[in-house]
């Protein structure tokens, strides 16, 4: 029984880590995810840890491809995140997000719905410290807003869990039938961290209010992480097709309408990951492992790209289209950057993107999904569109914003350059991705016509961007969500029948005492100082009532 | 924050250029069609075996994006202060 958890490597690091003085961190930052990285690849596949929980089997540390695969990609990320986060004057942030990381790791090594359920907790609770480290009140606000809603997935999840227990008498996590409620439940728990609708709005609420460095973290784990598990609990669920491609117009059109350029990156993070999602739901070999690759590539370009961000907001403050413009001049590296990140989102050949989305396609027309491969073709160009070209365009050409900002340190500038680097260098040696895949591969991204599909296809989006660039122009604008739902009106809810509480209390609370006044008065007339039972009585009226008595008393002694 | 310290506009922004890159982009734009002739797109379904199919796809799609978000940020854009002030009301 192997002793090392790569997941618990990470995440016992993160608390330790912690409680590090503030020289000996780099150092530990560095290592830690590469540690894991070793001990993970150092396990050889098979259910490696197993034992008994509350009387029912699970198995905390189980490897296959496709866990191997994303705790791969998940170590790889939390180095790249820790390299970015070097100069992070937070002390919490990186222990956090070390700690979020590690219990992602977990979470794809877990071979128990139990063990998943844990490591989903840990993460909410890393990721959640994660945004508080940006330690401000609107980061504040969204961060008690974020943790509410991924509490209700836990819920939802543990439900489904505990109810999928009693009805199979197992926790295994393999293939779930939606056989009943439990099962749904388990699904919709899932499905809320990958940021499906209805409840998308906690995305783009919560990760760019982290900080310049933080939102490098959030955007890789929990939303990858419920792709993983949707890979291996729900793959060929028809239903994930549709909520998938909902996914990835929704984000297109949320992005569009965006002037945060973070915010327009984490529209486009659900974007992606509804691409993923359509390839789950296809549920063919070619389909499911370009799901896989497509969440390997993007976990890397996206963290490209909110690098890139990242940086113009640690150099300049600033994270609004309308603020921002022309810092090519004197940010040339971020931007060459920025724009790698963008070209690889957008699936541009010799790019990470175009091997990995474009399976998903491939599968799609395999199958004869012609609406399907229709609306994929179509949310490829808007790729491009909202993220490839609006982000650097706004952020980096436009116009002269005035801004003047060099590029960044050089911890952050070496992390840029090897995102950069794996994102070209996945695009053209894409076999060593394609080996590790959970099937095997019989796909050939490079033939001529494909790769002249995507250039027609991609450069003629770009087109529609510069001659409706009018249409686009940036305003001081946000886009009401569905989470306008649980800040205005429940707000309002909650605040009106706080008032009624409180009226009513006030209303009980006077009535009571009117009775009290009255109660008073009687008991004063009677029992008060003067009251007619308890005064002090004068010995003549005494004498007087006395002989009345005694009266009384011969009287009826002698009737 | 700093002022601009560029005595003249970079060669990047000159009208100049952007005319030049217009004329590269356009000249791309129809090679990627034209090379149609040398490299046939077999297509899949029905409408994606047309001429060009990928050129006026992405261009049509993105200008409905476009269309589209404008009219749905008709209804839903609210002024980026719109929830801070809500809170500022609260408090």
């Amino acid at each position: 029984m192997s002793l090392l958890h790569p997941g618990l490597i990470l995440l016992l690091g993160g608390l330790l880590l912690g409680a590090l003085p503030t020289r000996g961190r780099t150092a530990v930052i560095l290592v830690l995810p590469l540690a894991s990285l070793a001990a993970l690849w150092a396990l050889p596949e098979g259910v490696l840890w197993h034992g008994e929980f509350l009387g029912v089997a699970v198995a905390p540390l189980v490897v296959d491809k496709l866990s191997r695969l994303f705790a791969t990609i998940f170590a790889i990320m939390a180095f790249g995140g820790g390299l970015f986060a070097l100069r992070q004057q937070s002390r919490l942030e990186v222990p956090a997000a070390y700690i979020y990381a590690g219990s992602a790791i977990s979470v794809v090594l877990a071979g128990d719905l139990a063990t998943v359920f844990v490591f989903w907790e840990l993460m909410a609770i890393g990721s959640t410290l994660v945004i508080w480290s940006a330690g401000n009140e609107a980061a504040w606000r969204a961060s008690r807003r974020y943790f509410s809603i991924h509490l209700l997935g836990g819920v939802l999840l543990f439900a489904g869990v505990t109810g999928h227990l009693v009805q199979t008498g197992d926790l295994l996590f393999t293939r779930i039938a939606l056989d009943s409620p439990a099962q749904w439940l388990i699904l919709a728990g899932f499905l809320l961290n990958a940021g499906a609708p209805p409840l998308s709005a906690w995305l783009p609420d919560a990760y760019p209010e982290a900080s310049w460095s933080g939102m490098v973290f959030l955007s890789a784990f929990t939303t990858k992480t419920a792709v993983y598990v949707l890979l291996r609990g729900f793959p060929g669920t028809e239903l994930l097709i549709w909520v998938g491609l909902f996914m990835a117009m929704y984000g297109i059109i949320y992005a569009l309408l965006e002037n945060d350029m973070r915010r327009i990156l984490a529209y486009s993070i659900v974007n992606q990951v509804g691409f993923m999602i359509v390839g789950i739901g296809i549920g063919t070999e070619m389909a499911l492992n370009g799901a896989a690759a497509h969440a390997f590539t993007h976990i890397l370009y996206k963290a490209l790209l909110l690098m890139s961000a990242g940086a113009v907001l640690y150099q300049t403050g600033k994270r609004k289209c309308t603020d921002l413009g022309g810092l090519f001049r004197t940010m040339p590296l971020t931007c060459i950057c920025g724009i790698v990140g963008a070209l690889a989102i957008s699936s541009f050949p010799l790019t990470s993107g175009f091997i990995s989305k474009s399976m998903i396609s491939e599968a799609a027309a395999h199958e004869h999904l012609a609406v399907v491969w229709y609306l994929l073709a179509a949310g490829s160009a808007g790729v491009f569109l909202h993220a490839g070209i609006k982000f650097p365009w706004f952020v980096f050409f436009q116009r002269d914003s005035g801004l003047r900002p060099s590029d960044p340190p050089w911890s952050m500038r070496i992390a840029m350059i090897l995102l950069a680097a794996a994102c070209i260098g996945l695009g053209v040696l894409y076999e060593p991705l394609y080996a590790l895949l959970p099937y095997a591969v019989d796909y050939q991204p490079y033939t001529a016509p494909h790769v002249l599909t995507y250039l027609q296809l991609l450069l003629f989006s770009g087109l529609a961007f510069f001659v409706m660039l009018n249409f686009l122009r940036r305003t001081l604008t946000i886009s009401l969500d569905v989470d306008w739902f649980y800040r205005v009106p429940a707000q309002t809810f909650v605040r009106g029948f706080e008032q009624l509480l409180a009226s009513v209390r006030a209303q009980f609370g006077a009535a009571l005492s009117a009775v009290g006044r009255r109660t008073n008065r009687v008991l004063d007339h009677w029992i008060g100082a003067e009251g007619e039972l308890a005064r002090t009585m004068s010995t003549g009226r005494m004498a007087f009532w006395l002989v009345v008595m005694l009266a009384g008393y011969l009287v009826t002694a002698y009737w | 924050m700093q002022k601009p310290i560029d005595r003249e506009p970079h060669w990047l922004t000159r009208p100049a250029t952007i005319r030049k890159l217009w004329w590269g982009f356009g000249m791309v734009l129809a090679l990627t069609v034209i090379a149609q002739f040398a490299i046939p797109i077999e297509g899949h379904f029905g409408l994606d075996r047309l001429f060009g199919f990928n050129a006026w796809y992405g261009f049509i799609a993105c200008a409905a994006f476009i269309l589209v978000a404008k009219a749905i940020g008709f209804l839903l854009k609210r002024p980026d202060t719109y929830y801070e002030s809500r809170v500022e009301d609260e408090a």
